[in-house]
């Protein structure tokens, strides 16, 4: 009886934990390797989650035995989409705000809910609008800066491109919402339900156990997600550059490394792991514009407590924070206590562990293990002298 | 292409033959506020070894800092090869073909011996990268080949004064910008350094700028230039370098 306890609670502990991983994966590297706060770093993941949602309704009408596999082209699409979205906001953004960790943390924010209100309200118009402005004021800077006085013109030219091409899309989009069909929202603010491919839906049996496939599958994905994030960044030809740049940027740029476009690949990356971990998610249950939040926090206390620039350390604290929140929150010590007889010569053990078996008290749990670990060893389980990225 | 054009060209190539490597002309650099570098002519011909002295804290690294790109002038122009470079990213410069020996080495610490040796192919063109160079520079080198998985960081400083020469010359340089590669290193190792900086000069015929405070390292130069005060003040051939210079602007 004990024995099957333990069994399940590290089976789920493990589940728990690959789920927190492949959250956190994307940022040990955003985070841990380029020292890039990024808060928008769920929403990129919720993107993934929605990217998954667009994808299983393109293929619906394959019919079953394809559609089953529609889950891998999510996977990939997801990737695609996030790490795009990433290199955008890295491009545009974050750039300019390396080594300002506080103009960083605002700035992502305010991208976080800029997606999470994009998700929510876009619909015909609002993307078409959206692509017009793009081409007006993109395409119309690419035309000009033909021209050999640009440098000159510069500054007027945007002086006017801007509210010109803001303006044009803007009564477009106006336009447009007239029409009932091109307004209405793509998903609104309501959850989205992901059906999972059949294969996915059902359980494996172990002997008594019953393991269900889609926690598996987590599992399985979270385990290649972290070999090939491992394998790219120590045997790749731009794995080692992202290593040179993040440990001496200066020096990387003196031997011919270009920089910024290490950071720009480095971003990419995590975000498009960020995406992977959304598209996962989408098989445990129904996912809204808010899904980031839910696994932000979580994200940076997995590569907090890891020890921030080390992917193992990622790893056994992912593992760790699972196994504890399964073991408090499951109520499984209690029971435990009860089957060895123990609950009443260890009475007040025994309330204490009953106080904290629900979900959310084995979560204030689980942090205030975690507050106490970080006074002990503030720089995580595997900490490491390094430079991140700086100037 | 017509004779002409050929003449041309030859000409132009003679004409590039006579200017020199690298030219700093009327260069102005501030920290911030504080003006570092004061009007400085510097200029290292083909094949030559230049040699910049002076006290610590006279604007030296600062020099080859801007020569780098890793500080932007305010004023004043570089050339290098012909081309003007100031306004060039610095990995832009390093591909031209300037490799830099910072002081203090700048070994990447978390990487591999071997990882480092790597990193010195980057500024070549992809397809021109090959593993067998690195053999080349183990022979130069031999204390290197016996440590290829030791973290860079673990080396002594000799070591890494040693890896980090290596690395540089992978990337088959026209210019080596050398900063104080003998600072805080054993007499003996010093000594191999030596021999293989002049062997890399014989076998390639590379230019080399190098600031150096050890008398018997600047005498291997062929030109001296002296610094104080963020200006250059004395230059001339280092076989004329007479003992009050010396005694001047070198800490001996």
């Amino acid at each position: 009886m004990i024995l099957q306890g333990i069994f399940d609670v590290l089976f789920n502990g493990l589940s728990i934990g690959s789920v927190l991983l492949i959250a956190a994966l994307g940022l040990a590297i955003v985070f841990g390797l380029m020292g890039v706060i990024n808060l928008a770093h769920g929403e990129l993941m919720m993107l993934g989650a929605y990217t998954t949602f667009v994808v299983q309704n393109a293929l619906k009408s394959l019919g079953e035995p394809l559609f089953g596999a529609y889950i891998f082209v999510a996977l990939i699409a997801a990737f695609g989409v996030a790490a795009a979205v990433g290199l955008l906001l890295e491009r545009q953004v974050i750039r300019y705000l390396y080594g300002r960790p506080l103009e960083t943390l605002l700035a992502t924010w305010g991208v976080s809910l800029i997606l999470r209100q994009f998700v929510r309200s876009v619909s015909g118009s609002m993307a078409l609008s959206i692509a017009l402005f793009s081409l007006l004021f993109w395409g119309g800077q690419w035309l000009l800066q033909r021209r050999p006085d640009w440098e000159q013109l510069r500054g007027r030219a945007l002086a006017i491109l801007l509210p010109l091409s803001g303006a044009i899309a803007t009564l477009t989009g106006v336009v447009l919402n007239s029409n009932k069909a091109i307004a209405k929202p793509w998903f609104s603010a309501r959850n989205i339900d992901v059906t999972a491919p059949a294969w996915l839906r059902g359980g494996v049996s172990f002997g008594s156990f019953q393991f269900p496939t889609a926690r598996l599958f987590i599992i399985v994905l979270t385990a290649l997600c972290l070999l090939g994030t491992y394998w790219f960044l120590q045997k790749s030809a731009w794995g080692l550059r992202i290593r040179a740049v993040t440990q001496n940027r200066d020096m990387s740029a003196c031997l011919g490394i270009p920089t910024d476009r290490v950071d720009a690949l480095t971003f990419a990356i995590g975000s498009g792991l960020a995406g992977v971990a959304g598209c996962a998610v989408t098989l445990l249950g129904s996912v809204g514009p808010n899904l980031g939040t839910g696994y932000i926090v979580d994200a940076f206390m997995v590569v907090v407590v890891g020890g921030v620039g080390k992917l193992v350390g990622s790893v056994v604290a992912a593992i760790a924070i699972g196994t504890l929140t399964y073991l408090l929150g499951s109520g499984s010590v209690p029971l435990w206590m009860t089957q060895l007889q123990l609950s009443e010569a260890l009475k007040p053990l025994f309330d204490f562990f009953t106080f904290f078996s629900t979900t959310s008290m084995a979560k204030v749990m689980v942090f205030v293990v975690i507050i106490t670990f970080l006074q002990i060893k503030p720089a995580g389980l595997f900490p490491q002298k390094g430079r991140t990225v700086e100037t | 292409m017509n004779p002409i054009h050929l003449a041309m060209t030859e000409a132009a190539r003679a004409d590039l033959q006579n200017q020199p490597m690298l030219d700093v002309k009327n260069l102005d650099v501030y920290y911030g506020e504080s003006h570092i570098l004061r009007n400085v002519d510097l200029s290292v011909a083909r094949g030559k070894m230049i040699c910049l002295i002076g006290r610590n804290g006279v604007g030296k690294t600062t020099l080859l800092k801007s020569v780098m790109g890793l500080l932007q002038p305010r004023a004043g122009e570089i050339i290098f090869d012909g081309q003007p470079i100031s306004q060039l990213p610095t990995h832009r410069r390093a591909r031209l073909g300037i490799s830099y020996v910072p002081q203090g080495r700048e070994i990447i610490p978390r990487l591999t011996v071997r990882e480092n040796l790597l990193l010195g192919l980057e500024s070549l063109p992809p397809q021109t990268r090959k593993r067998a160079a690195l053999e080349e520079v183990y022979d130069l080198f031999p204390v290197l080949k016996s440590m290829p998985d030791r973290m860079g960081g673990d080396l002594s400083g000799g070591q890494q004064q040693q890896l980090a020469i290596a690395r540089a010359i992978l990337s088959k340089p026209k210019l080596l910008v050398l900063d104080e590669p003998t600072e805080g290193i054993q007499p003996s190792i010093i000594l191999e350094i030596e021999a293989a900086v002049r062997r890399i000069i014989e076998a390639t015929g590379i230019s080399v700028l190098l600031v150096e405070q050890h008398l018997h390292f600047v005498r291997q130069a062929d030109w001296y230039y002296a610094m104080q005060k963020g200006g250059i003040v004395a230059s001339g051939p280092t076989g004329q370098l007479s003992q009050s210079v010396i005694q001047e602007f070198l800490a001996v």
